[in-house]
């Protein structure tokens, strides 16, 4: 059984250049270990693959029950270069929501 | 003592009637209150250095008016210390008009600050150039420089409220500088107090993007409700000299401060959260840790810094090509077979009629407008049920007729398209581009110039 990680947890996307930043966080405090298993850099990686992402980073944030995800070249050029309309990717913490994910135990 | 600081703008589109609710609750205040306005995106600055090449009298912030008439008088009136980058290309056309909107409210008497110093544009040879992380474009291979603005510090604007400024109007500063400047000078933090600067600092990210720490930004119904969308209140941040601080908003308005919303703004365009470097300080948020101590009131705390930075972030921005976007809408039955053949159709006219290195993309909206890469279709994506669809071009070349001639051949769908194809619009620009170096601090020297008043001295 899979749910959607936007029923765990909330998140806001920003830009710099062609790197997207994404900050998350879990609603329930008792989930931050559960969402570190699931959001992995290389999962991450994986759901953003059709992106063109050549690297991802995760820094940890354990007293904010969160974390901030790096991804390299996430935006085909950003708000410089995209033909996207959403150039800046602010949209994609969306995507990330929908990422499919395990329920947590707890 | 606390020192508390709103922001009454956090993007040059945003509300303008925004302002005075702040005031309101800065004047009942009974500490040293300033308030900040946001204005100037990575890109606003250079598209105002355009307007100021066709008028020598523009390149400022169009809106100003808007933004500071509501406000302005009080502000004067209360020692409320106004500080913003709506400057942006031109500072002293700024000046100018902010002059004559003090004068028009019995003001004649204002002293005003412009900051000047960030615009680098005419020493691009001077100066030590180094390729900010993952910036692959040289220097010297930009053509067509329009802009080029170092982001300054908040030393000068320490400096403009020392000599008296109660308007401090500056082109490109770090954005939280605006606010740690009026935080600096009240509490008389040392330039090497890094935890305190550190502290300063974050509260202006934190306010910098006005309501996306109030609720703006935010809502997701169902999930993350905000109340008020329509009145959403702007951020105040009261801080401590210690450095502790709590961001609130105006009693009365709509949206929320809650430990989510603090959060989600905390992070906001950050990547390394040990390292957010600013021209002031370098901050470390490991170890904040943020707390709801009322309605609408969130603590933050836990705030370290590092030394500033020995180089500074320019901003480059250049002229690069042409853009061009058409669209085209389907609706009804079969709509999405009707759709990906005008795709298809239109990939064959391309071919056919553009040269080989025109960039494009497709998008069909109404199944996906956003989250698809330029090339790869995510599969998910795929919704042959979807009734309502609008295919979207975008083009780009370097040559203005060739992107012209691509988005012509979508404008043609009207009568060799599939059936029952409308709506169509279609769009070109040039595209501003931008790219970003680091140059060592000492060649950076921003100025204070006072204009009115009787000024401290």
């Amino acid at each position: 059984m899979s749910e959607l990680l936007h029923r765990y947890a909330h998140a806001r996307a920003g830009d710099k250049g062609d790197r997207l930043s994404l900050g998350v966080f879990v609603y329930q405090d008792a989930h931050y270990s559960w969402l570190v298993e699931q959001l992995s850099e290389s999962s991450v990686a994986a759901l953003f693959e059709h992106r063109g992402v050549s690297h991802v980073t995760r820094y940890l944030l354990p007293h904010l029950n969160g974390m901030n995800l790096v991804l390299d070249n996430a935006l085909q050029g950003g708000v410089n270069g995209a033909l996207n309309l959403d150039g800046h990717g602010k949209t994609l913490s969306a995507l990330l929501l929908s990422m499919k994910v395990t329920p947590p135990q707890i | 003592m606390t020192v508390v600081v709103g922001c009454g703008a956090g993007f040059s589109g945003d509300r303008t009637d925004a302002a005075r609710p702040l005031v309101d609750a800065l004047m009942s205040y009974d500490a040293p209150r300033a308030l900040m306005f946001e204005t100037l995106g990575e890109r606003t600055l250079a598209a105002a250095q355009l307007r100021r090449i066709k008028d020598p009298d523009s390149g400022d912030e169009p809106l100003l008016e808007e933004f500071l008439s509501p406000v302005l008088s009080d502000c004067l009136a209360n020692h409320i210390t106004i500080l913003g980058n709506f400057g942006a290309a031109n500072p002293d056309a700024a000046c100018r008009r902010i002059q004559q909107l003090a004068k028009r409210l019995g003001h004649s008497q204002a002293c005003l600050a412009t900051i000047q110093g960030d615009d680098v544009r005419d020493r691009l040879h001077a100066l030590d150039w180094q390729a900010w992380e993952g910036e692959k474009r040289s220097i010297s291979a930009l053509e067509q420089v329009v802009a080029a603005n170092v982001y300054l510090g908040a030393d000068a604007l320490i400096e403009a409220m020392t000599q008296g400024a109660q308007v401090v109007i500056t082109g490109r500063v770090a954005d939280p500088s605006l606010a740690l400047a009026p935080l600096c000078y009240y509490h008389n933090w040392a330039r090497d107090d890094w935890h305190s600067l550190a502290a300063g600092a974050l509260a202006g990210h934190l306010i910098e993007c006005g309501t996306q720490v109030t609720g703006g930004y935010f809502a997701d119904p169902g999930v993350k409700e905000v109340p008020g969308m329509a009145s959403l209140g702007y951020p105040l941040v009261e801080v401590e000299r210690n450095g502790r601080l709590i961001v609130t908003k105006p009693a009365g308005t709509g949206g929320l401060v809650t430990e989510q919303t603090v959060k989600e703004q905390l992070l906001y365009e950050i990547h390394n959260p040990s390292a957010y470097i600013t021209p002031d300080v370098v901050i470390n948020l490991e170890h904040v840790r943020i707390k709801q101590l009322a309605k609408d009131r969130v603590e933050v705390t836990g705030v370290r810094g590092k030394p500033a930075p020995d180089r500074l972030k320019t901003t480059v921005s250049f002229l690069d090509g042409y853009q061009g976007e058409a669209e085209i809408s389907y609706a009804g039955p079969n709509a999405f077979a009707r759709a990906s053949l005008a795709r298809e159709t239109l990939r064959q006219r391309l071919a056919l009629r553009c040269p080989a290195n025109l960039r494009t993309r497709f998008d069909l909206i109404g199944i996906s407008s956003v989250f698809d890469g330029d090339s790869q279709l995510a599969a998910r994506t795929i919704e042959e049920a979807a009734s309502d669809i609008r295919l979207r071009l975008a083009v780009e070349h370097a040559d203005k007729s060739v992107v012209e001639l691509a988005t012509q051949e979508l404008l043609a769908l009207y009568c060799c398209g599939p059936a029952g194809g409308g709506g169509v619009r279609r769009h070109h620009t040039q595209r501003l581009k931008t790219a970003s170096y680091l140059v060592p601090r000492q060649q950076v020297a921003p100025t204070v110039t006072l204009h009115g008043g009787e000024g401290n001295e």
